[in-house]
């Protein structure tokens, strides 16, 4: 156990030193972020004086080494557009996104889930058939789309739901938080619908499928010959037995839905970090696009070395070595 | 009183082609403390009967006629919560695979608790100490410790000995076993009817035996019905119809198992089953593309002698670590030695995990030996690599595996599966004299003229296992490897397939490597045996010397363990 997460975590610093020089190239081969930062009257010496002081004369690995010692500790630099830190920026962006995903994180997983095992033990009912059609919609339909449709029908013609923004928020610390106020839950609720949807329906089919399978294995099948009830057999058994592949595909597409809530945040010009992204890719303001994939990338790596913790936990063949066998 | 009574039932599986009937008219009853045996080949409809008795059809499957009735009670048209808890506390069920049986989730207490408790309702501690007792019973040492473990944890036949625990928490007055021993070793499996045939008359439970096999009927079965075709042949007390069986089937039946007692030339052959093509003779082997290998390829070495293996050994790491010291390994092959002449059976026997298909994985080049040498007509070949020479050895040695389900590709016809060695070493001139080949090897091994333009699953095991064997003749080979090439047959076929072999190998001159755990089998098959036992061979003799005069102890404990037909006809006598 000790050596796997030892593993697992070796594994993981090398991913993340792989973003870090792909992060990092983007400051070297993307433009000249001096001819972003400066207007057309600077003089010549005043640039070279200015690439000197940020340090982009010295050698590609001394520049690197630089990047990671600040990155460890957070430091990204300046963004070269707001001449704030990019940490500021980022701490200033990071409670709406998270705030936003974290949401409709529980929301996909919690009605997923429940979703899924129903529609695989009423195979044939009415109500599964409409779940497997519905979850079609969410499926195909792409998630802008969905954004726009929501607006048009509870925004616009229904009224009932703000369009735009995070509503009023409450600060914390640092945190700024949108769930304590009414206005901040209810700009909550479009958002966080759309951006659950697709992972909701991929939840669903995959536990739906999964169980399907669980329910045809011999142990189930014993199971009923010594007479458990229905109620023990799917949720007692079945369930858990499930959950182990489907924890995988959860893990990697919680990552997704908060690195890509992208699309659903400028649909909804929700002022999270994937609005700072989109404008920072606009305004070649690399140390921030530099920083936000460095965060992404934290953020899949830990998922995934959670997921992995996780899933010797439920599975025993995992924890307790294989060896210890008797008789 | 009488336990359990079938009369007449028929069960259907409806299907958009109309109701397929896999029991037809079954009748047959079962007394408390009897073990009756339901003896049959796949597909007899043997176990559909003793899943319609425990209420348990695969929809759509059901029970489309006659009655059955428990202790004076109808049971099949009771709704479906009666159904439900007559399950495991009056009727139980032991199924074939202990490795799949058992929820991998939950510990062994776990699931114990849960069933006492569904069915006695004697509370947590009672349940728990329920629970102990029954796996004291059942014969598992340390029960208090052994309870809280999950069901990896123990070994194969253990693990049936808990799932017998399970079937018996709600203390059921009769328990149905589906080929309850099939998965297990010979000598598991010995302690488990053991066990079975104890429970029976210590509590007075009846048990109905599903099985194919006709050792296992003999060994501890009271009564016996022999099923064939969806339909009930003949049922009686096991002694009369072991002895003195009436139909014809019965009799086919049991003249193909293999005798444990007597080498004979050739399996009888169950005329009754199926009409067989007799493998016929269509072309004088010598002069054809089979026959003429022997120009091409290199000379046996002077005493004869085609395989030579040296101090062979396998090593798995079966634990990774950091630290070298705490890393683990198992050896699964410990130093094997032994050589196979030309035209010799050589058979190696033992039970699972004992290494011996490690040894032909190793010989074929599947694995790289971790030390030790495989020299094969003089060339050593022990590392695997690719290079024309050694290719050129390679062809001269072929496989069969034991599944034949798994070993053909499926999307492939039987022509381009068999062809397909042909063509890669480039034995024949062209795509049209390989075709011909072909059809000329899939009559060898008698199969019917348009099977080359089939798929695989559209045959049957044992014509599956054919196919494979006319794969591994397309490239002319001397040396032949069967890894329990017949364990997933039924009896019937199994003799046929056997029968094959020996005469390929007469009419080929083939050399053979044959692996089995069924030791009538390899009397039957191999001129020499090797019994291996974790990863070591304890013992090599000639067949005959080493069934009669057995000398390792290990050796004498697996004969022992044979299953007695003494009663069958013509047998016990000799």
């Amino acid at each position: 156990m000790f050596s796997f997460l030892i593993n697992r975590l070796l594994q993981s610093i090398v991913v993340l030193i792989a973003v870090a020089l792909i992060a990092f190239s983007l400051f070297k081969f993307v433009g000249d972020p001096i001819n972003n930062m400066v207007g057309q009257d600077t003089t010549l010496q005043e640039r070279e004086e200015l690439r000197e002081r940020l340090g982009l004369n010295d050698p590609f690995h001394l520049q690197f080494y630089h990047f990671i010692k600040n990155a460890v500790v957070g430091d990204f630099g300046i963004s070269y557009r707001h001449k704030v830190p990019v940490s500021d920026l980022i701490a200033e962006r990071a409670p709406a996104t998270l705030e936003l995903s974290i949401i409709s994180a529980l929301l996909s997983v919690f009605i997923g889930i429940p979703m899924g095992v129903y529609t695989a033990i009423h195979r044939r009912g009415f109500i599964s058939r409409s779940f497997m059609s519905l979850s079609l919609v969410g499926i195909s339909l792409p998630t802008f789309l969905i954004g726009i449709l929501f607006i048009f029908l509870f925004g616009v013609i229904l009224r009932w739901l703000p369009t735009f923004g995070r509503g009023e928020v409450v600060s914390i610390g640092w945190w700024t938080t949108g769930l304590l106020t009414w206005s901040g839950i209810k700009s909550l609720i479009l958002p966080s619908i759309t951006l659950a949807l697709f992972q909701m329906t991929l939840i669903m089919r995959l536990v739906r499928t999964e169980m399907l399978e669980v329910l045809c294995t011999d142990y189930i099948k014993f199971a009923r010959a010594r007479g458990l009830s229905e109620q023990a057999i799917n949720f007692g058994h079945a369930l858990k037995n499930t959950l182990i592949p489907v924890i995988t595909i959860i893990g990697l597409q919680l990552g997704l839905v908060m690195a890509f809530a992208i699309i659903t945040e400028t649909v909804f010009q929700w002022p999270g970090m994937g609005m700072l992204f989109i404008q920072s890719i606009e305004e070649v303001d690399v140390p921030v696009m530099a920083a936000y994939l460095m965060m992404i990338s934290v953020i899949f790596v830990s998922i995934n070395l959670l997921v992995d913790i996780l899933y010797a936990y439920i599975d025993p063949r995992l924890t307790i070595d294989g060896g210890s066998k008797h008789g | 009183m009488t336990l359990l009574e079938a009369k007449n039932i028929s069960i259907g599986f409806p299907s958009r082609h109309g109701m397929f009937v896999a029991v037809k008219d079954v009748s047959f009853n079962v007394q408390p403390g009897e073990i009756l045996g339901v003896v049959g080949e796949s597909g007899a409809g043997k176990s559909t009967v003793g899943n319609a008795i425990i209420a348990l059809l695969e929809p759509p499957g059901e029970i489309i006629a006659g009655e059955v009735w428990f202790k004076g009670k109808r049971i099949d048209n009771l709704p479906e919560e009666e159904k439900r808890s007559m399950r495991g506390r009056h009727i139980g069920m032991i199924f074939q695979d202990p490795q799949t049986s058992l929820d991998p989730l939950k510990t062994i207490k776990q699931q114990l608790v849960e069933t006492i408790d569904v069915h006695l309702r004697l509370g947590r501690k009672g349940s728990e100490k329920r629970a102990i007792e029954l796996l004291e019973k059942v014969g598992i040492p340390d029960p208090e410790l052994r309870i809280n473990h999950y069901p990896h944890q123990f070994s194969g036949g253990m693990r049936q000995r808990v799932v017998i625990a399970l079937a018996l928490c709600g203390e059921p007055e009769l328990i149905i076993a589906d080929e309850p021993t099939t998965a297990l070793d010979v000598s598991v499996q010995k302690q488990i009817l053991d066990l079975m045939r104890k429970l029976c008359i210590e509590t007075n439970v009846g048990m109905i035996l599903v099985t194919h096999d006709m050792g296992v009927i003999a060994e501890v079965t009271d009564r016996v019905a022999v099923m064939y075709n969806s339909k009930l042949m003949e049922i009686g007390p096991t002694s009369q119809i072991l002895s003195n069986p009436q139909h014809e089937y019965t009799k086919s039946l049991i003249s193909a198992i293999p005798r444990p007692d007597k080498r004979i030339d050739r399996f009888p052959l169950v005329s009754y089953i199926e009409q067989i093509i007799e493998p016929e003779q269509a072309f004088n082997i010598k002069e054809h593309w089979l026959g003429q290998a022997q120009e091409y390829t290199m000379p046996v070495a002077d005493d004869g002698t085609i395989l030579q293996v040296k101090d062979l050994c396998m090593r798995f790491q079966i634990s990774n670590s950091l630290f070298k010291s705490k890393r683990r390994y198992l050896d699964a092959v410990k130093g094997a030695n032994f050589t196979i002449k030309e035209g010799e059976t050589f058979g190696i026997v033992g039970e699972s995990g004992s290494g011996k298909s490690t040894i032909a994985r190793m010989v074929t080049g599947l694995y790289t030996p971790y030390s030790g040498s495989v020299n094969f007509l003089g060339k050593e070949i022990s590392a695997i690599n690719h290079t024309p020479e050694v290719l050129a050895y390679r062809r001269q040695m072929q496989m069969v595996f034991q599944d034949p389900f798994s070993s053909l590709n499926s999307r492939m016809r039987v022509m381009s599966i068999v062809a397909e060695p042909i063509m890669f070493h480039k034995l024949a001139q062209s795509r049209e004299e390989a075709e011909q080949i072909v059809l000329d090897l899939l009559k060898l091994v008698g199969m019917s003229d348009d099977a080359y333009a089939k798929y695989p699953h559209q045959f049957s095991g044992g014509q599956r296992q054919r196919i494979s064997i006319a794969r591994a003749l397309a490239t002319r080979p001397r040396f032949l490897i069967c890894d329990e090439p017949t364990s997933a047959l039924d009896v019937s076929v199994q003799a046929q397939i056997l029968n094959l072999l020996k005469d390929l190998q007469q009419e080929l001159n083939l050399s053979m490597l044959f692996i089995s755990h069924d030791l009538p089998v390899i009397r039957q098959m191999c001129d020499r045996v090797a019994v291996m036992q974790f990863g070591a061979i304890l013992e090599q003799a000639d067949t005959e010397q080493l069934f009669q005069n057995p000398q390792h102890q290990y050796t004498q404990h697996l004969l022992s363990l044979m299953p007695k037909l003494d009663m069958l006809p013509g047998r016990g006598l000799s």
